[in-house]
């Protein structure tokens, strides 16, 4: 996923954006259903790749939808592609 | 606009005011154009009364591509969805006792040819039990819209760049009241498309009526 936001966020900074919208969305009981993962960060380049369950694609996928701000500035996450494998992924995205 | 393009957007309506000329609207056609935008022009009125409301839509219908009404009293909501003029319902976000979007209007709405708006906008800027309440409302409405065919188009709401999400990240945000699958990219996507095809070709040269239009006049014909 593509970062939008004016500054260099810490990882710390995205993965607590990316966990406070899954549980204010769904609660803690749903965000334990969707076994949510950070598998890489590049806050220089502002690209993230995250595992989640299968099943809770699209719950992932709306509350990331919901992340408004990273770091205290104004953000967005923009999903750019979703694989079954991380081979698939990084052959999706291209080199 | 150039953040609507980089996000993967062909075809993009925003607010336009009352008195917006069509020189105007035609130069943000062409800067559009040049983003590999498609420009629909659409203008949305917040009528008082009823009369008000067939009013203005005498005197915008054929100024605008699309036009969207704000439903602030029971009287303008029922006049609006009857209306074959008007294209879009929408209901105040924040006023849950004036969203008058009940099984009445859904059948009064689904005779005539407007379809219901739903901004996601609320789903990003608000958090807690508003969100909770929007979400609850927006699910029952929802509900009743499909059940009586209505379209639905799920539209960002937004002003700000920032706020602009992808059209597949808006159909997944529809998701969360009620709307799945293809249901929820065709409200992202398919509804708004046809009902500005269907805009155009009645503002076009020629058009008659549904089906019919004028190919040839003149002595000869």
């Amino acid at each position: 996923m593509q970062l939008d936001v004016d500054c260099v966020p810490t990882e710390r900074d995205f993965i607590d954006a990316v966990w406070a919208s899954v549980t204010k969305l769904f609660g803690e009981y749903g965000a334990s259903l969707t076994s949510l993962a950070l598998i890489s960060y590049d806050g220089e380049q502002k690209f993230a790749v995250v595992r989640a369950n299968l099943q809770a694609v699209d719950n992932v996928r709306a509350a990331l939808a919901t992340v408004t701000s990273l770091g205290g500035k104004e953000a967005a996450v923009h999903v750019l592609a979703v694989s079954g494998t991380i081979k698939a992924l990084h052959k999706n995205l291209g080199p | 606009m150039q953040k609507a393009a980089e996000l993967g957007y062909n075809q993009v309506a925003t607010q336009l005011a009352l008195e917006t000329r069509p020189e105007e609207i035609s130069r943000i056609k062409t800067a559009c154009t040049d983003m590999s935008l498609d420009f629909v022009s659409r203008v949305d009125l917040r009528p008082r009364s009823q009369d008000e409301l067939v009013g203005l839509l005498r005197k915008m219908r054929r100024r605008f591509e699309v036009i969207c009404v704000l439903c602030e009293t029971k009287e303008v909501a029922r006049q609006a969805a009857k209306d074959h003029r008007v294209d879009l319902l929408n209901f105040p976000l924040l006023d849950y006792r004036r969203r008058f979007f009940d099984r009445a209007e859904a059948e009064l709405a689904s005779g005539g040819s407007a379809g219901f708006e739903v901004d996601v906008k609320p789903l990003l800027v608000w958090e807690g039990p508003a969100r909770v309440r929007f979400l609850s409302c927006l699910r029952r409405e929802v509900a009743v819209a499909l059940e009586f065919g209505l379209p639905l188009v799920v539209s960002s709401g937004v002003s700000e760049p920032m706020l602009l999400r992808k059209p597949r990240e808006v159909a997944m945000l529809s998701s969360l009241f009620g709307l799945t699958g293809d249901a929820a990219l065709d409200a992202v996507s398919h509804n708004a498309v046809a009902l500005v095809r269907r805009n155009r070709q009645k503002l076009g040269i020629g058009f008659v009526a549904p089906g019919i239009r004028v190919i040839k006049q003149g002595a000869d014909c």
